[in-house]
């Protein structure tokens, strides 16, 4: 989240959607929810009517995951009130809202993989402690429901065998199995193929034809066009606006969602591009799950010249990243440093990244970047313990690998200036200012940084992007890959936007809109206006 | 080899299974949930003590058999308190309650017995007896199937056909009711499990509590059907011959009890095995005492088919934020 | 909301273990008392037992020799993040290397036999750690269930070299044939009468040097910083571009090593022969005194003696107060792993906001660095 950044965004009144006719399913009012220091939902006002899709649009670090969450029961709120059907209601756990007929299909499923699809359906709301009955109400009500709501799904299949599609058909039955009268559905297309995709807004129209009430979180405006009725956009944990979808655009959504910011703006002199120094070729990289999440990408970075990925998280980035550092197998394609590919097989292989001159400051520190157990100066060596400078002998260096971690600390400010403090005693901004120093310090031929600001309070963010654009000046190509749009157009030089597992267009920082930006990391269009599927 | 010849070493084979198949079930429920339980071997020797104590003090075998199953629940629930709620190391956890059960059982057994260890040997009502079925005498007439009923089927001790009669009970368990598809679903994914609603804790407690009193039955059998009291360490690494059955058996009640008796079967062998040879080679009886383990351990590395636990497993469960 | 400040070292290293020993000997006193005897009597049994005497002594350094080397081998994986319980069945098959070097070279002199019987202990107990550690960073296979197995494995193994292979015409029991005198390695008792008649031998000098070694390794090689790293934060160790798999087959063999060296220890220097069982169950009690030391090697060296002393005063025990003996050590030691590895819980969080407590300065830095503030 970018704190103190002025929101000069226009706030087009709530459009006046006057009470329908069939009420209100879902009423939120000034709903307020704190994370610590971190304010994810403020004063948060939404009404959804019933019988109708609803979405509800905005970039990672909105606050729709946890608005929806508290709907669902997981969190309380710390203030405001919610009613459904027109009653007040104090929404204690996810059964209570389920028993108030409330049913979510989370991003990640809740099934058991070696159950059947009716064991699934079926586990927390069995009728009695005999399964036999259970099994068999359930397979009549599913037969029901699936052809009511055409959502066919062969009750005695095994679920690691069945399709990501049909799983989440499966979530949905589940729900609706416990009479769940408003389906919230938590960005459902991150995992589903195009035509999956089709299939489940079928689905979902089916279900409002029935006169359920949907709610779809996503970041993806085609989708919102497609079937909502109406929209809500959030930005950072505010409801900025909610309008008829027929009344809008996905031009003026995207421009909701991603705000006309004034830009942090950091003292960047002009590029002066050198010869290519990073080249990515035709990447496909898969997930833990073996699902595709990089779809063949490509594109190169010069020296000199930083170039940034843009897009919402979730679109394949995290894997690129840790594809092209050694961290992860691609399935097909290469990197080429230097002209040279990079051998980056076996689960060694960010040792060849790094020998090749490749350095890079992970997108979580720290669960990959940092050993939050260790002192500090044991943090400046990671990934370079066997670096010639750290050896004497058959040992380690540790005067060696101290000194560096002094002058390190130095360079670059961290504070508390105490290489022997446990790193995990550092604060957010701080860590981070470790991991890059120590990257930063090997004078690489390329540095891959990922959500370099990511949980950094607001001098440290100004500090690192300072860094990174003296590394660039120094002739170094920097790939860059973050979430916060306003970080890419003030340090990038070329704009990448990636969606859905590919670059979907290039823009020039100095002249892309964030309209237009809004609208390829949306997955609306590519450059000069086409339309992605 | 003659009829009879095969007759006994069947016998022997069934009864030699039965501890393994109780303690091999018991480390089913335990596991299914999520609870890595290397800890048999130190419940069965709880429990045997207690039985040959409890069954000497008061002459009933039955007294002792219920001594057993408190016993065994007790030294559960404390495993289950630390792998559950204090959500400390399961493995740990296992080993100490093994060696804690070897020191207290030989400590109080001298103490109270004053016999090196052991509990005071029993007779009569003091152990199980062997049951005969009804008209074992009279089928045992009629050839080849006779003898199979009187010596095979009839004539061991009740906890045998507990001990057989649990796998169907298990199975049933596990498969038909809701809280077997509850055990299975917190041992693969307990988060479904929260978010339907259900107790993940409660859940593995009450495996954890059958987990007791199938380990139990299992050792009070050592003690107060097999034996005739308790002996110093008499379960002599049975709890993890279970273990290594019961990864074999891929957590299954129907292959477990196949696993069982074929391990019991090699106990049964080694003895009457010893000087024989295979191909003019004679077999160690070391080789077939070590088979069951080097079994196990070639299924581990999946050179015969995978052995993929219940995947929770070993995973103390945390809510998120 | 869980802003538990961490424990600082000194805490960590001494107050908790201290903690959990001493809940192990509270309730192993209730045991006892339940029984009849005097806990504090017991206990004062004990350490003369162990240190009253020079007999005493020696045979709690005795002791204490092995359960170093046990110790190490589970510190050692621990720091890697393994679990290995195969100690027992590394240290005895490391017998057999013992053994062979030291009848091969009968009419040699110890000093030159050693370092050879060293070198077979580290290969054949290194290969017993070796296997497990191969079949989990390959084929996934959990490291504690296979270490169990290969504990019976070695067991069985053993017996029947013993039996069969090893055993010379003309003895009757399961054992080898006796080692040279010249070969034997040297009692500490020779040079230092009150350890007369105590089996303490030069294998302690092993012991320490085992112990200085493993501190060097962990915490000042490049070997010893991977294997940290990868302990900690596996995910950080792919980053790192250190090879899990290869550093997992690596320490199960250094493990399996160090737990050979109870081998060395005992078929040369104190048994002069391979025994059925020599190893005692002395790797399970190097698990107590791993978690014990916190994997440190000079917690390991006082957790060491510490079970040493246990071991030779509960000898001693029954001499003593009739009716007790040492398997009152052996609920000590359950009780020091249950309390110590399993119900970390119990204390841990207790004593982080005791101390808390005392130093609310503290309380606010902590919460402090957690927040987002403008100050960089």
């Amino acid at each position: 989240m970018n704190p103190g950044v002025n929101t000069n965004a226009q706030r087009p009144a709530t459009a006046a959607v006057a009470a329908p006719a069939s009420g209100w399913a879902i009423e939120l009012e000034k709903i307020n929810k704190r994370f610590g220091a971190v304010h994810a939902n403020k004063d948060i006002d939404l009404k959804v009517a019933r019988g109708t899709i609803h979405g509800i649009v905005g970039e990672n670090g909105a606050g729709k995951s946890t608005l929806m969450s508290i709907l669902y029961g997981f969190y309380t709120a710390d203030s405001g009130t919610i009613r459904v059907d027109g009653v007040e209601q104090a929404i204690t756990d996810s059964r209570h809202a389920l028993a108030l007929g409330i049913g979510m299909v989370h991003q990640h499923f809740m099934l058991v993989d070696n159950f059947s699809v009716l064991e699934n359906v079926v586990l927390g709301a069995e009728d009695s402690g005999l399964l036999k009955p259970s099994l068999d109400r359930a397979r009549r009500e599913l037969d029901r429901l699936e052809s009511e709501y055409d959502l066919e799904v062969d009750p005695d299949a095994i679920i690691e065998d069945i399709s990501v599609g049909q799983q989440q058909r499966v979530e949905i039955l589940k729900a609706l199995y416990r009479g769940a009268e408003t389906l919230i559905l938590d960005e459902p297309t991150g995992v589903l193929t195009p035509r999956e995709a089709d299939d489940l807004f079928r689905v979902l129209e089916t279900l409002r034809a029935q006169g359920k009430t949907v709610i779809l979180i996503t970041h993806k405006l085609r989708e919102i066009m497609a079937i909502t009725d109406n929209v809500s956009v959030m930005r950072q944990g505010e409801m900025v606006a909610t309008l008829k979808t027929a009344e809008t655009s996905p031009e003026q959504l995207a421009e909701l969602m991603v705000g006309r910011r004034v830009l942090l703006r950091v003292e960047k002199g002009t590029a002066t591009p050198g010869r290519t120094l990073l080249e990515v070729d035709n990447l496909v990289v898969a997930d833990d799950m073996g699902v595709p999440r990089v779809k063949g990408v490509s594109f190169a970075v010069r020296a000199g010249e930083i170039v940034g990925i843009a897009g919402v998280s979730g679109n394949g980035q995290s894997e690129l990243l840790e594809a092209i550092t050694g961290m992860r197998e691609a399935r097909s394609g290469g990197v080429r440093l230097n002209g040279n590919p990079i051998r980056l097989r076996g689960d060694d292989g960010a040792a060849r990244a790094r020998a090749a001159g490749l350095a890079h400051v992970p997108e979580d520190r720290q669960r990959m970047g940092l050993v939050t157990a260790f002192m500090e100066w044991e943090n400046a060596i990671l990934g370079y313990s066997t670096s010639p400078e750290y050896r004497r002998g058959m040992l380690l260096d540790i005067a060696a690998a101290k000194r560096q971690a002094a002058e390190q600390i130095a360079r670059f400010d961290v504070r508390p200036a105490d290489i022997m403090l446990k790193t995990a005693l550092f604060s957010g901004g701080n860590q981070q200012k470790i991991v890059l120093a120590r990257e930063m310090d090997r004078d690489p031929a390329v540095l891959v940084v990922g959500q370099p600001t990511r949980g950094v309070d607001i001098g440290a963010i100004e500090f690192i992007h300072n860094q990174i654009i003296a590394m660039r000046d120094a002739g170094k190509a920097i790939l860059l890959v973050s979430v916060e749009l306003d970080e890419i157009r003030s340090l990038a030089d070329r704009i990448l936007v990636m969606f859905d597992g590919v670059i979907v267009g290039e823009a020039d920082p100095a002249t892309a809109t964030e309209g237009e930006l809004g609208l390829m990391m949306a997955g609306i269009a590519g450059p000069a206006g086409e339309t992605h599927p | 080899m003659d009829f009879p010849a095969v007759l006994s070493l069947l016998d022997a084979t069934v009864r030699l299974s039965t501890p393994l198949l109780l303690a091999c079930l018991a480390g089913l429920y335990s596991e299914r949930s999520g609870v890595f339980d290397i800890g048999l071997e130190g419940k069965m020797l709880m429990a045997a003590f207690a039985a040959g104590a409890v069954a000497a003090l008061t002459g009933s075998a039955w007294a002792g058999l219920v001594a057993a199953i408190i016993v065994s629940i007790l030294t559960s629930l404390l495993q289950g308190a630390a792998a559950i709620s204090l959500k400390g190391n399961q493995l740990i956890a296992g080993v100490a309650i093994n060696m804690l059960a070897a020191g207290l059982t030989t400590f109080l057994g001298q103490q109270w017995f004053r016999q090196g260890g052991r509990t005071p040997q029993l007779s009569g009502n003091g152990r199980f007896g062997a049951i005969e079925l009804p008209f074992a005498h009279e089928i045992g007439q009629l050839p080849i199937l006779g003898p199979i009923y009187e010596e095979l089927i009839s004539g061991h001790h009740i906890l045998v056909y507990i001990a057989f009669l649990a796998v169907p009970v298990t199975a049933y368990v596990l498969y038909r009711t809701r809280f077997g598809l509850r055990l299975r679903a917190v041992g693969e994914n307990p988060k479904a499990v929260d978010t339907a609603g259900i107790s993940v804790i409660r859940l593995r407690y009450q495996a954890v509590l059958i987990t007791g009193v199938l380990c139990g039955i299992a050792g009070a059998y050592f003690s107060i059907a097999q034996g005739s009291g308790f002996g110093n360490n008499m379960t002599a690494g049975k709890g993890f011959i279970a273990l290594a059955a019961l990864i074999f058996a891929k957590w299954k009640p129907v292959p477990a009890m196949f696993t069982c008796l074929l391990f019991g079967f090699l106990d049964a062998a080694q003895i009457r095995l010893q000087g024989t040879s295979l191909g003019g080679i004679e077999i160690p009886v070391q080789a077939i005492q070590a088979l069951p383990y080097i079994l196990t351990v070639v299924l581990l590395a999946g050179f015969i088919g995978k052995a993929v636990g219940p995947k929770a497993g070993g995973v103390p469960y945390t809510k998120e934020r | 909301m869980s802003a538990l400040r961490p424990l600082p070292r000194w805490a960590d290293v001494l107050v908790l273990p201290l903690l959990n020993l001493a809940l192990a000997f509270i309730v192993s006193g209730l045991v006892v008392l339940g029984i009849g005897h005097n806990p504090f009597m017991a206990v004062w049994a004990i350490v003369t037992g162990a240190f009253g005497t020079g007999y005493g002594i020696g045979y709690t350094l005795y002791y204490a020799t092995n359960f170093v080397f046990a110790g190490l081998a589970v510190a050692v994986a621990a720091h890697g993040g393994l679990f290995n319980i195969g100690g027992n069945g590394q240290a005895y098959v490391a017998g057999l290397g013992v053994i062979l070097v030291a009848l091969a070279l009968q009419d040699t002199h110890w000093l030159l036999i050693a370092p050879l019987a060293i070198l077979a202990a580290a290969v054949f107990g290194g290969f017993w750690g070796f296997v497990p550690g191969w079949l989990q960073a390959k084929r996934g296979s959990h490291v504690v269930i296979t270490t169990i197995m290969f504990n019976f494995i070695a067991s069985a193994l053993m017996i029947y070299m013993l039996n069969r292979v090893l055993k010379p015409a003309g003895v009757s029991g399961p054992e080898s044939a006796m080692i040279a005198e010249g070969a034997r390695m040297p009692k500490l008792g020779q040079f230092f009468p009150p350890f007369n008649y105590t089996p303490v031998n030069f294998a302690i000098f092993l012991a320490i040097a085992a112990l200085i070694g493993t501190y060097v390794l962990v915490w000042h090689t490049r070997f010893g910083y991977a294997l940290r790293v990868m302990g900690q934060n596996p995910a950080a160790a792919r980053y790192a571009g250190i090879s899990n798999s290869r550093m997992i087959m690596l320490t199960m063999t250094l493990s399996g090593a160090l737990a050979g060296m109870v081998a060395f220890n005992e078929v040369l220097g104190v048994q002069n022969r391979l025994v059925l069982d020599f190893v005692a169950d002395a790797g399970f009690v190097g698990i107590a005194v791993a978690l014990m030391g916190r994997n440190h090697p000079v917690g390991i060296a006082f957790a060491a003696l510490l079970f040493g002393a246990l071991y030779q005063g509960g000898n001693e025990l029954q001499y003593v107060i009739s009716g007790l003996d040492r398997t009152v050590v052996v609920i000590i030691q359950a009780l020091v792993i249950l309390f110590t590895g399993a119900m970390e819980g119990l204390f841990r969080p207790g004593l982080q906001r005791t101390l808390m407590l005392f130093s609310p300065q503290q309380t606010e830095t902590a919460i402090d660095r957690s927040t987002v503030r403008s100050e960089s």
